[in-house]
């Protein structure tokens, strides 16, 4: 078990045929993916690299079984490819793309937020990776290692620093989620806490947040409420500077406050090993794995 | 990208939201002839930064000058701008070193029975806009959020449907309007709503939001935020940008499609990823040093970009050294070494250089580093890299 996706999940790629669509179709084929196809509209028919193309994502469905994509269109057409994804059956929803109009994703948003069959990851996230069956996204395969700790994060580069510090201390990894920098994403870190605490081989979860925001107060009130498992987390943007503002109303709607000092308290509070520094992510979790035991 | 005042309000007035009458002065003759146009026994002559708290903010170089006042005749209206055009405001937005101002918006006065509070943003939680109001008018609203919370409503909106009528009924019931003021309201805010999606606003704000004796609603401020994201939607945006109110060095990474906040250390970064560039500047401090900058050259970027990177990080005189922080996903680290020798033979590197690399091609990237016979000096991990750079400073 994993959560999200594994050796049976049959992905597509929509925008396969853009340069880094390309290249990253062929590097999560060569990681052991069953990457069966790619969408770019008036191009079906056709192949790439051993891809066939299709004009549709319902078309792509109904001749490949696909029940994931990745996303690797440019941000002005992202949200239709989204859309177009979720109506086409698609189950799990990887959007690479970074970019994209806010609003744009409000729409989009609404229309996930309605449904349960599938599920939103990102946009303008690194994928999803079960190490050993299924990478879907940008990570660098070769770091990771298939063991029992949960990984999820708002940042992309950061996850590979934490994934490769696990690794190194020999903590492999159930799955990996990116969850997206983006003011609105598909997939929030309660849903994925939800997912790790009701995943059987998920042992232990570790979570990277960053300051603005209040999803890490959110998630820690969640843990406090729900997770069992032990947690461990780092906050990054502990010392940026206050100087750069992005106005009265932002600072005020992103919870009052939002700071990197307000997010590791509610976490300590709820019993979650914070890292001090970025360098100790996976001691961290070790740390949190030896509190319970 | 943010606009100016006077912009944010011919805006919203073509999208038919009350604004006071207002003339642009760029001379302190334009400001006298504004005055004698709009004809009033009063009027508002108002300094255009981008920068809020203008009304409490002073001239460096006449301190008594306040950087937004009331005029009562022409010949006032001139001699005022005389003390603000071309001299240095400074507020609490703009630090110490304040913002040149080059134009004045002069705006006719009006009858103002109450002050309110509106602003718009993209809220994470509700997944979309949320209007925000508050009776608490002309405060600074981070101010009211702490000791009075209960005086702030918020009415998150659908940006297709826009604020339905009830939804604007039901706020001006709340902020105690009455009589033909509620029906203003209505108007007024689902116009404003309306403007905010038109134009992918990630921010917008009026503070105050007037009522007249007369129930009349009138932005008196404006400070309107659009999202860079969308401006391939917007062809008219470009026209507005004021390029005298950003850092130059932010510019020219924006140009280049970097992202590069400019901060008070000495020890430059260049890092993939927002997180991970955040999380370095954590190390860097954590380690007795202090970042110069943040700056993230994404994952998309080519030589050409990263080269530019280089040459931003360079020419900025406070950098005695340079770390380089790179875990390559989308970003291969070859293409990051490529750059960094096409900097090492174009611009030259006279401060030291710590690298780290990990993540896509990082055995080639390491093999063309150590070929090139350059003086790097590498490490092996995060920590390693912030000791590493912090120790060349004290060298």
């Amino acid at each position: 078990m994993s959560i999200l996706i594994n050796r049976d999940t049959r992905v597509i790629c929509q925008g396969i045929t853009g340069k880094s669509g390309l290249f990253h179709s062929q590097k999560c084929r060569e990681y052991g993916t069953q990457m069966v196809g790619g969408v770019t509209p008036g191009k079906g028919g056709t192949s790439v690299d051993n891809f066939p193309i299709f004009n549709t994502v319902e078309e792509a469905v109904q001749k490949t079984g696909a029940n994931a994509t990745m996303i690797f269109v440019p941000p002005p057409f992202a949200g239709d490819a989204i859309l177009e994804a979720l109506d086409a059956g698609i189950e799990v929803i990887i959007a690479i793309t970074e970019g994209t109009p806010v609003l744009d994703m409000a729409r989009v948003g609404k229309r996930i937020a309605a449904q349960t069959k599938c599920r939103l990851i990102g946009p303008n996230c690194p994928g999803v990776i079960t190490p050993g069956e299924c990478k879907i996204g940008i990570m660098p395969g070769y770091i990771h290692m298939p063991g029992p700790i949960g990984l999820m994060s708002r940042s992309g580069t950061l996850t590979y620093e934490a994934v490769w510090q696990l690794s190194n201390l020999k903590l492999g990894q159930s799955t990996c989620v990116g969850l997206g920098g983006d003011p609105i994403v598909g997939t929030s870190f309660i849903d994925t806490l939800r997912m790790f605490q009701d995943d059987p081989k998920t042992e232990a979860i570790l979570m990277m947040g960053e300051i603005g925001g209040n999803a890490e107060e959110q998630a820690a009130a969640f843990i406090k409420q729900y997770v069992t498992k032990p947690v461990a987390a780092f906050i990054a943007g502990r010392t940026a500077p206050e100087g750069k503002r992005m106005g009265h109303a932002g600072a005020i709607i992103s919870g009052g406050a939002g700071t990197a000092a307000d997010k590791v308290a509610a976490l300590e509070a709820a019993g979650v090993v914070v890292a001090e520094s970025p360098a100790d992510m996976g001691t961290a979790m070790q740390r949190a794995i030896a509190k319970r035991k | 990208m943010k606009i100016h005042e006077y912009q944010a309000k011919q805006l919203l007035a073509k999208a038919g939201v009350a604004v006071p009458t207002g003339i642009v002065a760029k001379t302190p003759q334009e400001a006298a002839a504004a005055f004698t146009q709009l004809g009033g026994p009063l009027a508002v002559v108002k300094s255009q930064i981008h920068a809020g708290g203008r009304g409490k903010g002073r001239f460096k170089e006449f301190p008594q000058q306040a950087g937004v006042l009331l005029v009562r005749s022409a010949a006032e209206a001139q001699d005022q701008a005389t003390r603000m055009l071309g001299q240095t405001l400074v507020t609490i937005q703009t630090g110490g070193e304040g913002k040149q101002v080059s134009t004045l918006y002069v705006e006719a006065g009006l009858d103002i029975a109450r002050e309110l509070y509106l602003g718009i943003v993209v809220d994470r939680e509700a997944g979309g806009p949320v209007l925000i109001m508050s009776s608490e008018g002309g405060m600074e609203i981070e101010e009211v959020a702490k000791h009075s919370p209960e005086k702030i409503l918020r009415e998150p909106f659908c940006p297709d449907a826009g604020l339905m009528p009830y939804q604007a009924r039901k706020l001006a019931f709340k902020l105690g309007l009455e009589g033909p003021a509620i029906r203003s309201a209505e108007t007024f805010l689902r116009k404003v709503c309306r403007f905010f999606v038109d134009r992918d606003c990630s921010m917008a704000e009026i503070n105050p939001l007037v009522v007249t004796k007369q129930g009349e609603l009138f932005a008196l401020d404006a400070k309107v935020t659009f999202d860079d994201n969308a401006a391939f939607r917007h062809e008219d945006h470009k026209a507005l940008r004021d390029l005298s109110e950003e850092d130059p060095f932010e510019v020219r990474a924006g140009n280049t499609g970097l992202s590069f906040v400019k901060l008070e250390g000495n020890i430059g970064c260049l890092v993939n990823g927002a997180g991970l560039a955040m999380s370095t500047m954590d190390l860097i401090k954590l380690h007795g040093g202090k970042p110069a900058n943040f700056l993230d050259v994404g994952g998309g970027a080519n030589v050409d970009q990263v080269t530019e990177a280089f040459r931003i990080l360079l020419s900025d005189k406070e950098v005695k050294a340079v770390l380089v922080n790179i875990f390559g996903g989308i970003m291969k680290c070859d293409t990051i070494v490529e750059a960094l020798l096409s900097a090492y033979e174009k611009v030259g590197f006279n401060v030291p250089l710590v690298v780290r690399l990990e993540g896509t091609n990082v055995d080639v990237a390491r093999k063309m580093l150590t070929e090139s016979g350059r003086p790097i000096i590498s490490a092996t991990d995060l920590t390693d890299a912030a000791k590493k750079v912090v120790a060349t400073l004290k060298a």
